[in-house]
């Protein structure tokens, strides 16, 4: 296997006597979209911005394409793009200008035309940066970052602030990096964001990764309980099932709510509904659900109600 | 000959920015050559006695243009530099392969270039609207004071963008700090009227002497090349510690 494009190990990161990142160990691989997740003040900045050359590290190795961001080369920020979490572009620049400029920088730039394509600002090029739409803006910032043709991009909190139509766009251009062979970390609050773009995810809270693993595995999630759930009418006697175990009952305003824990879903359900249709008893409301990566983030993050 | 390519091409957008800024375009192109008008009609016609008579409107030639390059360079820089350090563009531009010194070099360019246009045009208005005389005999010394004063002010603005805090604060420190001075340094209100001592300490401090250089050269009495050596020495010595500062204080990156 080559080598990976970021290596960290006993990262740690200390702002006077608070310490912001306290010990990461991490890897990315080449053409991979690696997604860092957390709350506010959990250290994904502080961790990405020293992967970006921007921060000094208090303790800890870092190499980022083979280079220690603390002394970055030229040759070396020719090969990274950066996504700043604030919006930042020159009002007064058309799109066409504001990635001409940026272009202007690299030794071996991408084509403006390609870029305004990949990040589906076509028919906005001669429109000034200071009047396109917030979602429009933050494409343009994400263009600026690929124009140098960057091996690696980091896209910090890309979508804050998006409403849902324009994160879906975002999310499509994200994801079209993937076919452009870059590698890409991003950091984000949303989960769904993580679920949609990512390989890998990482969970830091307070300076700590606490989980690590692709979206599908997160947290151990293939192993935990999906949940059953049906509602029945007032009245109704509470459901026995032969061959299930005991159901969680919630009083509701309109009739009990009951819930079941299975790890073997297909078969539960099929003695579930065998069940019901030969008793002629009606399940409202039935739902299947494994449990989200939103349960998992809170519960991991601590900051859920478990 | 790559680095002069980037500082060229750097310099292309600085100057699209500018004239596409509506603030820019006023407070720096046009407001001076409104207060040309302004100082002109009402002070013009008369002579100032401890000038050897020297024609008003002559005299606010110079005046104007010292407002002017001092616009362009100082207060144009601490207040855009600083607005786009807060905004997180210099930061950006660091994370790429675009060396630091190039960047300001481009920004330098471009305040000289626009100093420049606005001597250019001054005195072209001086000349065809109030008949004042292009000082084409003192023109190596025009220059001369051109290009040390505005390399001293760019290196004046640069070192203010440290000591401003905030986006918020970057006009209030900037005009606090250059509308008193121009003041004091008799280029609002002819010198005649300002006080010895008020001048003696303006004269120590940066605009005074950058005035009085370009001064002497519009000034018809004023015989040989006209440089002013030492009043320029005043301005080039402020311009040393701006550069200093602003070497040892410069941030790139926004407060917080």
């Amino acid at each position: 296997m080559a080598s990976p494009v970021i290596t960290i190990e006993g990262l740690r990161k200390s702002y006077g006597e608070k310490e912001a990142v306290r010990g990461i160990d991490l890897e990315v691989q080449a053409r991979e979209i690696f997604a860092v997740l957390g709350p506010n003040g959990a250290g994904k900045t502080t961790t990405i911005e020293i992967l970006e050359g921007y921060r000094e590290r208090s303790a800890g190795r870092v190499e980022v394409l083979g280079v220690d961001p603390e002394s970055p080369t030229r040759l070396w920020r020719e090969r990274i793009g950066i996504v700043p979490q604030i919006t930042t572009l020159q009002p007064y620049l058309t799109v066409r200008e504001s990635l001409d400029l940026y272009a202007g920088y690299y030794a071996a730039p991408r084509s403006v035309s390609e870029v305004v394509g990949l990040v589906g600002l076509e028919g906005q090029e001669g429109m000034r940066a200071g009047k396109l739409s917030g979602g429009q803006q933050r494409r343009l910032d994400v263009g600026i970052a690929l124009v140098g043709d960057p091996d690696l991009l980091f896209l910090d909190e890309p979508t804050t602030g998006f409403d849902p139509s324009a994160r879906r766009q975002a999310w499509d251009m994200v994801a079209g990096l993937r076919d452009l062979g870059k590698t890409v970390v991003l950091t984000t609050h949303y989960m769904d964001e993580a679920q949609a773009l990512a390989d890998r995810v990482a969970i830091i809270r307070g300076g700590r990764i606490v989980a690590l693993d692709t979206p599908q595995e997160l947290g151990g999630r293939e192993n935990l309980p999906t949940h059953i759930t049906f509602r029945m009418s007032s009245g109704d006697p509470d459901p026995v099932v032969p061959g299930l175990g005991a159901f969680v009952r919630t009083d509701e305003p309109d009739g009990p709510r009951f819930v079941l824990e299975s790890t073997d879903p297909v078969a539960d359900l099929s003695r579930l509904t065998g069940w019901a249709l030969a008793e002629g008893r009606e399940l409202r409301e039935l739902e299947v659900r494994r449990p989200s990566l939103e349960e998992i983030y809170l519960e991991v993050t601590g900051e859920g109600p478990a | 000959m790559n680095s002069l390519r980037l500082i060229l091409h750097e310099f292309r957008f600085d100057q699209k920015v500018f004239w596409r800024n509506p603030s820019s375009v006023f407070f720096t192109a046009l407001l001076p050559v409104i207060f040309l008008v302004i100082f002109a009609t009402i002070f013009g016609g008369s002579e100032i006695e401890t000038l050897g008579n020297l024609d008003t409107t002559t005299y606010y030639i110079p005046a104007i243009i010292t407002l002017a390059v001092v616009s362009a360079t100082f207060v144009s820089l601490a207040m855009n530099v600083t607005i786009a350090r807060e905004a997180g563009l210099l930061k950006r531009v660091r994370g790429t392969p675009l060396p630091a010194w190039v960047f300001i070099a481009g920004l330098v360019g471009n305040a000289f270039v626009i100093s420049l246009i606005m001597l250019a045009a001054i005195t072209v208005i001086g000349a065809v609207i109030y008949g004042v005389a292009v000082p084409w005999s003192h023109l190596p010394a025009v220059i001369v004071t051109l290009l040390i004063g505005a390399a001293s002010f760019c290196c004046l603005g640069l070192a203010l963008c440290a000591a401003i805090p905030t986006r918020e604060a970057a006009s209030a420190i900037t005009n606090l700090i250059s509308l008193p001075l121009y003041f004091l340094s008799g280029v609002f209100i002819p010198e005649s009227e300002i006080p010895d001592g008020v001048l003696t300490v303006a004269g120590v401090l940066p605009v005074r002497p950058f005035f009085q250089s370009f001064l002497s050269s519009w000034d018809p009495a004023t015989t040989g090349p006209g440089i002013e050596w030492g009043h320029l020495a005043v301005v080039a010595a402020w311009g040393l510690f701006g550069l200093l500062a602003a070497i040892r204080w410069f941030r790139w990156t926004p407060r917080g």
